[in-house]
């Protein structure tokens, strides 16, 4: 068989994503359709930024769902005669497999599109939740020290100040390493950090329903079942049915990931929580003997969720650019794992001579962060219009 | 003033020490002790010889003990062998064997930062030449950003909504999203590659020599620095910052050009380039005169990252090297600097916005 040229490559890709593009397909007519209904995610496709961020998103985002039906081969199988192959090269013997390695072959001999696919599944399933637990984090200790201030306020700034004062890359080489995860300290940062969620929606929903006893039992109930589970399956992997649970690497990771955003977030829900708690609304509420829990959490986040939802679109990126940080020095991943990050590593020492190993999962995680940004810049635009 | 300065000198202080503790502690873990051990006395002893070699060479202390020898506050350890000779922390640290010579305590404040593992040399040698090269990446790395930055800011902030503002706009949005590892590995692909990109174009129709446009190993830039082996790194590492403080420059543009003063010089006639330049301009640059400072330290991860990536062997090369070969010296050592540059450039960036701006005034 013939090496086939780019605009069949490119045809070829196309129709292995056809279940993305469907989807895309749907997901845009249905909102273009009802934009006016869906209050801030509607006028997201009155700005074209916002809808070619939004469609950049989603495309990586249903890549990664249908991960299993778009991609040609194993991402991990090595098949022989493929080393370092063009792309469109052909297989030398198929059999039943499918017959081009449409980017090309690694050093390893393995599929670069069926890897960058998979890819782009190893990403989202850090990247969002990372970026919620910070938020969570932020969120939940960023509230109470711009609200209450004194004591507090001082000493959670020294703090998130001397997280932020250590360059992320010199953290990411102390906190990323196997001895790491040895020790007992991994455990430890995920029991702290996994814990304030639950919290979170405790205090939450209490500081909503606590003069409705009854209803308020059952919700803070039902967060604390279902919280306190997922906590121990994901912080201690101490889960007696086994299905929150976290592999030693994903937790440092997650862990690493986490600790340098929160502080961030912890500084943004400050200031904005300095701003708004000289509002009337606050003084009204404060009036009508509400307690802080209910002011911050009812009073002060829900009118902060502009600046916040945009800044958790750009976290989002942010943290996938960490995640690819942490790949390109093959810190905390399998050293198998087709994550973006360290398919560039292990590309970038042919780079000269083979440059698309590493260009692919280059362009993807480019684009996805590409995405992500735009998206939260149609966001604020769109937000600062009302 | 003075009085904000010493607050501030002071928190910096508490935080230098906290941070150096961390690191202390996260790089003096047992196992990476043990590893050390490993590696330096052969990597098949047992675990009762790694316990007697660390405890030969004042790895046994308390984690505090050590961090304040390492410090230099605390008198360095000594033993006395079987044959009268005595060694200890600062015997070692200047090569004395004689007992009561050395002096009591040698550590940071004492000018000793201990011996490379890696590089089988002094720290103190190590580190010098290596962060003068980098110091020569980053001089280059801001002079191309920040002009840069700073003409792509004001041109889309002078007129906001306008296409000029839209094109300049995702154009910093677009390098915002493209970390070094991903322009990097573009930038090589592009013009660094005999196969692939524009270099072979360019050789086949005669315009270059080389078989490549630029080198994507930026080591011979050491001995001498030329166009041609400096210009992707720099590249690499001003594209990625260049978005930021662009869009700041933007935002504070646009805030300054609704200003009333704005209005009172169009009304008066000023010309439209005479107001920019000489009315906005000004203003607009405080905001991301903060913002460059800040971005030193951020600059610190592209900078490790593009000095792997084009092996440059300087500041970043080697606390990459010092974290992969468990060098734990140098990668303390590393780090002291790299917290000292962030703390620096946070009290420099303070400093400049209360001295910038007379708005505000500290008390």
């Amino acid at each position: 068989m013939e090496a086939i040229g780019w605009p069949e490559i490119l045809g070829r890709m196309a129709l292995q994503l056809l279940p993305v593009w469907v989807a895309l397909a749907v997901v845009f007519a249905i909102s273009i359709t009802w934009k006016r209904r869906l209050g801030l995610y509607g006028k997201l496709f009155d700005s074209r930024v916002g809808m070619v961020g939004f469609a950049l998103v989603m495309f990586w985002v249903f890549a990664a769902l249908f991960a299993d039906m778009i991609v040609t081969h194993n991402p991990l199988s090595q098949i022989s005669g493929m080393r370092n192959a063009t792309p469109g090269t052909p297989l030398r013997a198929p059999a039943g497999r499918y017959d081009y390695f449409l980017l090309g072959g690694d050093a390893l001999a393995r599929d670069v599109f069926s890897r960058m696919v998979m890819g782009a599944r190893e990403v989202l399933r850090i990247a969002p939740f990372a970026a919620m637990i910070s938020f969570m984090i932020g969120i939940s200790l960023g509230l109470p020290a711009g609200y209450l201030g004194g004591r507090l306020d001082t000493g959670l700034t020294f703090v998130a100040n001397l997280v932020l004062a250590f360059p992320v890359i010199l953290l990411f080489f102390l906190l990323v390493a196997p001895e790491i995860q040895e020790t007992a300290i991994p455990r430890v940062m995920a029991g702290i950090l996994f814990i304030v969620p639950v919290l979170f929606f405790t205090v939450l929903l209490n500081a909503r329903y606590f003069t409705q006893p009854a209803r308020r039992n059952l919700y803070v109930g039902a967060v604390m079942v279902v919280g306190l589970w997922a906590y121990s399956g994901l912080a201690f992997n101490a889960d007696p049915l086994g299905i929150w649970g976290m592999s030693p690497n994903l937790l440092n990771v997650f862990v690493a990931v986490v600790f340098v955003n929160a502080p961030t977030v912890f500084r943004i829900v400050r200031g904005i929580t300095l701003d708004i708690k000289t509002r009337d609304y606050v003084a009204a509420a404060q009036t009508r003997g509400e307690g802080p829990w209910y002011i911050m959490l009812w009073e002060i986040l829900p009118n902060a969720r502009g600046p916040l939802i945009v800044d958790f679109c750009l976290r989002i990126g942010y943290t996938t650019i960490l995640l690819g940080t942490l790949g390109f020095f093959g810190l905390g991943v399998a050293s198998e794992s087709p994550d973006w990050g360290s398919t560039i590593n292990q590309g970038r020492r042919l780079l000269t001579v083979y440059p698309h190993a590493a260009i692919a999962p280059a362009l993807a995680l480019m684009s996805l962060v590409l995405g992500l940004n735009l998206l939260a810049d149609g966001l604020r635009e769109e937000s600062l219009k009302d | 003033m003075l009085l904000f300065l010493a607050r501030r000198i002071g928190v910096m202080i508490v935080t230098a020490l906290c941070l150096t503790f961390i690191v202390f502690y996260l790089t003096n873990l047992p196992a990476k002790l043990e590893t050390l051990a490993k590696t330096q006395a052969g990597s098949r002893i047992s675990d009762a010889e790694v316990a007697s070699w660390l405890d030969r060479n004042g790895y046994n202390q308390p984690m505090l003990t050590r961090y304040g020898e390492w410090l230099g506050v605390v008198p360095g350890w000594t033993r006395e062998d079987g044959d009268g000779d005595v060694t200890g922390r600062c015997y070692r640290a200047y090569g004395i064997t004689d007992p009561g010579v050395a002096p009591a305590r040698c550590g940071l404040l004492q000018g000793y930062w201990g011996e490379s593992t890696r590089f089988r040399a002094s720290v103190a040698d190590v580190i010098p030449p290596r962060l003068g090269a980098t110091g020569l990446l980053m001089m280059w790395a801001l002079i191309v950003m920040v002009p840069m930055a700073l003409i792509v800011g004001v041109l889309a902030g002078m007129r906001e909504g306008s296409r000029t503002d839209r094109t300049l706009s995702t154009f910093a949005i677009a390098s915002t999203a493209t970390p070094e590892y991903v322009s990097g590995v573009v930038f090589i692909a592009l013009l660094a590659s005999s196969t692939a990109g524009l270099s072979p174009l360019l050789s086949s129709w005669g315009w270059i020599d080389a078989p490549v446009l630029f080198q994507g190993n930026a080591r011979s830039a050491l001995d001498q620095i030329t166009f041609w082996n400096f210009t992707l790194p720099v590249m690499t590492i001003a594209l990625y910052g260049m978005g930021y403080v662009a869009r700041i420059t933007r935002a504070s543009m646009t805030e300054v050009m609704t200003q009333q003063y704005i209005r009172t010089a169009r009304l008066k006639g000023v010309s439209f380039a005479n107001i920019v330049l000489r009315h906005a301009l000004r203003n607009a640059l405080i905001a991301p005169f903060t913002v460059i400072m800040l971005q030193i330290p951020w600059l610190l991860t592209g900078v490790v990252i593009v000095e792997v990536l084009f092996s440059y062997p300087g500041f970043g090369w080697t606390l990459f090297e010092a974290a992969v070969n468990n060098d734990i010296e140098l990668l303390l050592a590393a780090s002291v600097v790299a917290v000292i540059v962030v703390l620096l450039t946070q009290l420099i960036s303070d400093i400049g916005y209360v001295w910038l701006n007379p708005r505000i005034r500290v008390t």
